[in-house]
């Protein structure tokens, strides 16, 4: 569970996060639409705590982050972009992870190092790796540890289509062991199957957060990217 | 704590410019002590060499390091560790990497060659200039976002510490040439630890005494116990005050 009261974020003249106020609960898999630079990253590196906002708190399971961090040990996180030491062998970074975040073998969820076969190339050096392969092993990394909170930056991004479905079948999954899954993507049909809100953020500013169901009624639109295309024309009309 | 470090100083170790850098120092440092015949003449050319290239190549390396590791650092901090932690880490796998490069390369020649005292100030400098400037490295990376940024002002501050510097105090000495500047040059001498550095092993080798009466003033010094302590005094400061300030400036920092 995780809710965002009045944050906000500048950097220098662009306000990157302008009075966000929004609440999660598990078992949601919120999207987070918006265009470039609408503030989607930053929101999620506050949430994560590598932004530190200007004003406003963020609660994760009912208590504000601050200065401790282990308030992370619950959240998996997929970054858009992962590089990893150059020299290091990618079995060496699990096992790693495993080694900070001090899980018990029991505990971990291999089940995306075996479903994207990463466990055969476990002896290959990081800086030898193509990016789609990088990008399994951000994803696997996220979900290792069975964390109650996902957070997945352009999860489908340089993943073919096959890997790409794994990871979609994998999401799929997660929501329904009633986890809070957030999720940012251009491709708005991957989002399709799997979104249960939409959260539409334009120049900081939060236009919605709504149920996909309400969305699409309230527009008549069966697909969500005709959903949200209606929505920007009517802001637009209007504004 | 150090578990991190461990990972961080398992990668650099397999650099290959942490590699040259060794073998670098040992062909240097052989070299050096198989073409003079008398030994103190080739530890004060390698003294001069290691004035130079230390603190060179840990302020470059540290800061290439510092923004090739940017993602990782990010991806840890997405990790339960906090800010401290990791950079603590990071500088710890960085400074012991170039720690252990320079006493392979230069403290074996030295331990086999001239074991004494002369040899154990000069592995004392060497490691110590490197601890300070992998810290300065460390709060010019923090500091600038931009790679470009920071590796140019790595390279301002190795410049003004090995070159500028010296012209400085050269001027103030000449303009007030006329008063008595002994306590005052020795005080210049702790704001800049390559200075610092050489200082205290000329003392130790006996050299001292071409450099006049403020040399006999710097051998009283540093050539007793007080002395000894003083430098490694102002060193430690020079290795702890940037590392803290680097730390401040990463805690509030937005990745």
């Amino acid at each position: 569970m995780m809710r965002i009261e009045n944050l906000k974020k500048r950097f220098k003249k662009l306000q990157a996060l302008d009075n966000i106020n929004a609440m999660f609960d598990n078992g949601q898999v919120i999207s987070l639409i918006g265009p470039n630079g609408s503030g989607k990253t930053t929101l999620i590196k506050s949430i994560l705590g590598m932004v530190k906002a200007d004003e406003g708190n963020i609660f994760v399971n009912g208590n504000p982050i601050n200065d401790d961090p282990s308030y992370r040990s619950r959240i998996g996180y997929m970054p858009q972009i992962g590089r990893y030491p150059d020299n290091m062998k990618i079995g060496h970074l699990f096992r790693m992870m495993k080694d900070i975040r001090k899980m018990p073998e029991a505990g971990v969820d291999t089940d995306m190092l075996i479903r994207f076969d990463l466990m055969s190339i476990f002896e290959k050096p990081m800086r030898t790796l193509s990016g789609g392969t990088r990008q399994k092993v951000s994803a696997a990394l996220a979900f290792y540890f069975n964390p109650d909170i996902l957070i997945l930056d352009e999860p489908t991004a340089g993943l073919d289509p096959v890997s790409s479905e794994i990871l979609k079948e994998k999401i799929m999954l997660e929501k329904m062991k009633n986890k809070l899954i957030l999720i940012t993507s251009h491709i708005l049909s991957d989002l399709d199957e799997l979104a249960t809100d939409v959260m539409y953020l334009q120049e900081g500013k939060m236009i919605f957060l709504k149920d996909i169901d309400t969305l699409r009624c309230e527009t008549g639109e069966d697909k969500l990217g005709k959903a949200i295309a209606r929505v920007m024309q009517r802001n637009t009309s209007l504004g | 704590m150090f578990k991190l470090t461990r990972y961080v100083l398992y990668d650099i170790l397999r650099s290959k410019v942490v590699i040259a850098y060794t073998l670098f120092l040992f062909a240097v440092s052989i070299g050096l002590f198989q073409l003079e015949e008398n030994q103190s003449k080739a530890i004060l050319s390698l003294l001069n060499i290691v004035l130079i290239v230390v603190p060179l190549i840990s302020l470059i390396f540290t800061t290439i390091h510092y923004y090739n590791s940017y993602e990782f650092i990010e991806l840890m901090l997405s990790q339960p560790l906090s800010r401290t932690r990791i950079l603590l880490s990071e500088y710890g796998g960085v400074a012991l990497s170039l720690i252990s490069s320079f006493m392979i390369g230069v403290g074996f020649p030295v331990l086999i060659y001239t074991f004494d005292a002369t040899g154990l100030a000069l592995l004392f400098t060497g490691i110590a200039l490197t601890l300070a400037f992998t810290s300065i490295a460390f709060l010019a990376s923090v500091k600038s976002r931009d790679k470009a940024r920071g590796i140019g002002s790595a390279l301002l501050l190795w410049f003004y510490f090995s070159l500028i510097y010296d012209g400085l105090v050269l001027l103030i000495l000449f303009s007030f040439s006329d008063y008595p500047m002994e306590k005052f040059t020795l005080f210049l001498s702790a704001l800049n630890p390559i200075d610092l550095g050489r200082i205290f092993i000329m003392l130790k080798m006996d050299v001292g005494a071409l450099m006049g009466y403020t040399g006999a003033l710097y051998k009283d010094f540093f050539g007793s116990g007080a002395g000894i302590i003083f430098t490694a005094g102002i060193m430690l400061l020079w290795v702890v005050i940037p590392l803290l300030l680097a730390v401040r400036v990463f805690r509030k920092k937005d990745l």
